[in-house]
């Protein structure tokens, strides 16, 4: 037996990551400790000073960061340039949709029960209903769960990958069963998230012990240096492979691992669904495009044909589901899911083209869905969000301006050009055509156009009808949620008027290192 | 800098308009038609500037925008698309004119933003036409939906809620399923073309015969959907009979010329082999189209939807002269996109006078409506006289050139979409008999509308376009001389065919 010796940790590179984790655990003091009235004012300085703070510190490092520095801790964590990108975009559209949770303007207390804990229904629920603001432990969860995604997205062994993907899914879990109001399908909804998202997890550790069995190691060097070199057992491999695939699929929301997904979105808080919308999706395909990137690089002939059939799989799905949705948060829940399946198209693209094309599409998307959440968090009436379809029916006439904005982003997931939606379709579309998929492209395009059609109906919707009865008016947002979306639709435009900055980034940063 | 002028020009100008408070409606009238009679200022330099004689392309300008793709934005025009530009500058300032009063009297909505959606899609329309990157050109093919569809949905007056609603879905959607067929084959043309938008380029790049033709099909799917072609035309008798009739001149009057143009453009030069394939089945698409949509024309009592009916049949002759492969017939198609637009624009536009006037567009509704308003009557049989091509009138020019130059090289196509001549009248004279002829339907003298004669605002919006249809029709030269060398070099260089050596050297050239 060899000594024990202490790893070397780079802080620089870990930075981002203890800095969340260090501001998600004096999220958990205040809490413990400030007065009830002070929580909600500190609490939201402190995540957001600690985003700030980490993406500083991620700017910082990806001035330094080379491919001999970008390994430490013992292997365990490649803080890389792809990681760097992904960590920065994950900082971003968490403190976006931060602010969102944040918001309290909307309605009394803001969009989370004060204690999820009391039975629905009963007097004490009803009291705290009317009176109690919301539980302010959701900032050091977001936190949490934040942190666990840059963990994840940098994790250079499948066991850190693991472990970072339950850090940042629990959180999520116990975030979808808050909600203020209809709390009975929240906490249906954070049911189904966990028992679901446990049998993910139960998958990923499986292929993780198989792949041991293959490669005599974990991290990703390892296993690709095994699978180069023709030694261990295949069987175990492609196995191995498949269930680590599940996990991650699962993750992100790819048919048939899918099914969780309209369920969640819609039970969970609107501002946790646009947390879940923009910033899981980003640490799913991190995940997935380390795992087959770097990981298993090797045998991309051998997975791809699978990986097409789960995109075509999942854009088919997705989009033909989403045409028969009657509630605008599980429309976008069939959105998010066909979504994934042009990211998978990105991912085939087997290139440095398809990783800085799945990034830039993470970006975009990312910015756009969240804008299109705060849209619906101010769509509301008496009870609460008005999410049926039907309920939006004249929006152009009674609020104009919000009906603009939700309509510049129906048309960027529709794909239209001069918005995020166009350009980052172009560029999966065309990372997958030069990585020999145009079938891919066809299936793709022909997709695109089953999902406009949804799109198109709440665009009907809210200008072409006339006002009802039960149209309900938009409410002020607050300052929280007007920064979110302003910074969401600015975005969607900008990098559909000009994506050349954006596409710079994500091309220099397209190069993992195990 | 003509070209990305009249592009922005009216885009920042929809962008002002919009801003303005709903009660800023005059302003916003006055505004657009500023910004649009300055956009026809800037097509008359720019007419002037081109020499017909010079460089394929002229009015150049390139400009950097997404140096990772290759795509930058370029203009230029050739003769095609610089006749085409000057159809849109004429139009636009007229179907202003004639829309002055109806966001406010026939539609009840937004007023400024009637007139914001009409400039940015003046704006989009120019920028397909004046497009030299593939890109560029794509992005506004797609983003000239956007305008359309709420001008179709919000503002098409005396149409139930409902039909607006169906009509703007399924243009939309229509476009937008083309839209994207047109996608996939450019980035296809992308991939296999050296990763470059720019079209000069990729018109000189070969491809493999199979990616050829699928690019084609791809280019080609949506431009049949824009002209459109038969079986593709489903959508356009509901969105022009549901559109507002100043939106319904451009939508049939310039926008549908895009698939034309685009053909044009992009499928003969890039794809050559490709467009001599499926040339044969683009040609009997056409003649289909003639006769079907003709025949169709004939039995509408909407006028609305018989005037669109009226457009497809014309398509068909575009669509003919284009993919007969002879600089007569093609020359003639290009000339025929002009006269259609002047004819149709102006069929359009007086159709809704009447219609505005009535408060109905069934034709059952009039009948001896000529006893009334007989200027208005007049310039609505001239209108018609020169959607059936009469002699004497521009259409007759261009009509005649796609039928000789389709007869040298194929005499059964030539003679069966003659045919289409002697439908286009019956329908145009039905049409005409029963409106404004015969017997006066007596509910009409009840119609106050009825009793107020074309108005001086009316007067200039159709004297413009008479004048053009006459001049053109008698003297159509100084637009040929713009067309003739941009379609010799599409056909020749681009293409690759030459035309037949003229019949009276009897030994039949190529055989």
């Amino acid at each position: 037996m060899k000594d024990i010796s202490l790893p070397h940790l780079n802080y620089a590179a870990l930075a981002p990551m203890l800095i969340l984790f260090g501001v998600a655990c004096v999220g958990v003091l205040v809490d413990a400790f400030a007065p009830r009235k002070a929580r909600y004012p500190i609490q939201l300085v402190v995540a957001l000073v600690g985003l700030i703070a980490a993406f500083v510190a991620v700017v910082l490092r990806a001035g330094k960061v080379t491919a001999e520095n970008a390994i430490t801790a013992a292997g365990a964590v490649s803080v890389d340039k792809p990681a760097l990108f992904l960590q920065g975009t994950l900082i971003v559209l968490g403190a976006v949709a931060l602010l969102l949770i944040g918001e309290r303007a909307l309605e009394r207390g803001g969009p989370f029960v004060a204690q999820a804990a009391i039975t629905v229904g009963s007097d004490a629920d009803q009291r705290q209903a009317a009176r109690e603001s919301g539980a302010t432990e959701v900032f050091p969860l977001t936190i949490f769960s934040l942190s666990g995604m840059l963990l994840f997205v940098a994790a250079n062994d499948l066991l850190t990958m693991f472990v970072a993907l339950e850090v940042f899914s629990l959180p999520l879990y116990l975030l979808c069963a808050l909600a203020r109001r209809r709390r009975l399908i929240s906490q249906e909804a954070a049911l189904k998230y966990f028992l679901l998202g446990a049998y993910a997890s139960a998958f990923f550790l499986f292929g993780l012990a198989l792949l041991y069995g293959f490669a005599g190691g974990i991290t990703f060097a390892k296993i690709n240096e095994s699978a180069q070199n023709g030694t261990g057992n295949i069987t175990l491999l492609y196995a191995g492979l498949a269930l680590v695939s599940i996990g991650l699929l699962f993750k992100a929301a790819a048919v048939p691992f899918h099914v969780w997904t309209p369920d969640v979105y819609q039970g969970a808080p609107t501002p946790v669904t646009s947390l879940m919308a923009a910033c899981t999706k980003v640490a799913a395909f991190g995940g997935l495009l380390r795992v087959l990137y770097a990981g298993f690089d090797r045998v991309h002939w051998d997975y791809s044909p699978i990986i097409a059939a789960i995109a075509v799989l999942t854009m088919l799905v997705g989009s033909i589901l989403a045409v028969t949705q009657t509630d605008i948060k599980r429309l976008l829940a069939y959105s998010s899911i066909a979504n994934a399946g042009y990211l998978l198209v990105g991912v085939l693209g087997n290139s440095a083209l398809g990783l800085s094309s799945v990034m830039f599409y993470l970006v975009a998307y990312g910015f756009t869905v969240i804008a299109a959440f705060a849209v619906i968090t101010l769509v509301r009436d008496a009870d609460g969000e008005a999410t049926h379809l039907s309920r939006w029916a004249g929006l152009g006439r009674r609020s104009p301006f919000y009906a603009t904005v939700f309509t510049v982003i129906l048309l960027s997931f529709a794909g239209i050009p001069l918005t995020s939606g166009f350009t980052s379709k172009f560029a999966v579309f065309s990372a997958a055509g030069g990585g020999d998929q145009s079938w891919l492209v066809i299936v793709g395009v022909v997709s695109s156009m089953i999902l406009a059609f949804p799109y198109l109906r709440v665009v009907v919707m809210m200008w072409l009808s006339e006002p009802g009865e039960q149209t309900p008016s938009v409410s002020l947002p607050g300052m929280l949620t007007s920064a979110a979306l302003v910074i969401g639709v600015v975005i969607t435009i900008f990098v559909g008027v000009a994506p050349q900055p954006l596409l710079h980034l994500t091309s220099e940063a397209a190069n993992f290192i195990r | 800098m003509y070209l990305s002028i009249m592009t922005a020009a009216p885009l920042l100008g929809a962008i002002v308009v919009g801003c303005l408070p709903r009660s800023a409606g005059r302003l916003a009238k006055l505004i657009a038609l500023v910004v649009s009679v300055g956009v026809l200022g800037v097509a008359i330099a720019a007419w002037l500037k081109f020499q017909p004689g010079g460089a394929r392309m002229q009015l150049t300008e390139s400009y950097t925008w997404v140096p990772a793709w290759g795509a930058r934005i370029g203009f230029g025009a050739d003769g095609i698309a610089l006749v085409l530009l000057g159809l849109i500058a004429l139009l636009v300032p007229l179907v202003i004119i004639a829309s002055w009063n109806h966001a406010e009297t026939d539609s009840r909505r937004s007023v400024p933003a009637f007139f914001a959606l009409l400039l940015f899609l003046e704006g989009a329309m120019i920028g397909v036409f004046a497009a030299t990157d593939v890109l560029l050109f794509y992005v506004f093919f797609e983003i000239m939906l956007v305008p359309m569809y709420f001008l179709i949905g919000s503002y098409g007056a005396d149409v139930p809620q409902k039909q607006r609603q169906y009509a703007a879905v399924k243009f939309f959607l229509y476009s937008l399923v083309g839209g994207l067929f047109m996608l996939a084959a450019i980035v296809g043309l992308w991939v296999y073309g050296g990763h470059t938008f720019d079209w000069q380029t990729l018109a000189n790049e070969e491809f493999s015969r199979t990616a050829g033709r699928w690019m084609f099909l791809g280019f080609f799917i949506a431009f049949a959907i824009k002209a459109p072609f038969f079986p593709f035309h489903t959508w356009l008798p509901d969105a022009g009979g549901a559109a507002p009739a100043g939106v319904a001149a451009l939508l049939v009057g310039v926008m549908d010329k895009v698939g034309t143009f685009g053909i044009l453009r992009y499928c003969l030069p890039l794809f050559p082999e490709a467009s001599r394939y499926f040339a044969p089945l683009a040609i009997t698409l056409s003649v289909v189209g003639i006769l079907y949509a003709s025949l169709l024309a004939v039995g509408q009592n909407d006028l609305k939807r018989l005037v669109a009916y009226t457009s497809i049949a014309h398509f068909g002759f575009i669509g003919i002269g284009v993919f007969a492969f002879t600089t007569q017939a093609a020359t003639g198609a290009v000339l025929y996109m002009l006269n259609h637009g002047l004819a149709t624009g102006l069929l359009f536009l007086v159709v809704g006078m009447l219609v505005s006037r009535r408060g109905s567009a069934a034709i059952s509704d009039f009948g001896g409506a000529g006893k009334l308003v007989p200027v208005l009557g007049g310039v609505f049989f001239l209108a018609g006289m020169a959607s059936l091509a009469l002699p004497g009138l521009a259409p007759f020019v261009s009509e005649f050139l796609v039928l000789i130059g389709t007869f040298t090289v194929n005499k059964t196509v030539a003679v069966i979409a003659t045919l289409g001549i002697i439908l286009a009248a019956a329908y145009v004279l039905w049409m005409i008999q029963r409106t404004m002829q015969g017997k006066l339907n007596p509910s009409l003298t009840e119609v106050s509308g009825l009793r107020k004669d074309l108005t001086g605002r009316e007067y200039l919006v159709v004297a413009p376009l008479i004048a053009l249809l006459l001049v053109l029709g008698f003297y159509p030269k100084p637009v040929l001389d713009v067309i003739n060398p941009a379609v010799s070099v599409t056909l020749q260089t681009d293409l690759g065919v030459h035309d037949p050596a003229p019949a009276n050297n009897q030994t039949e050239a190529g055989k």
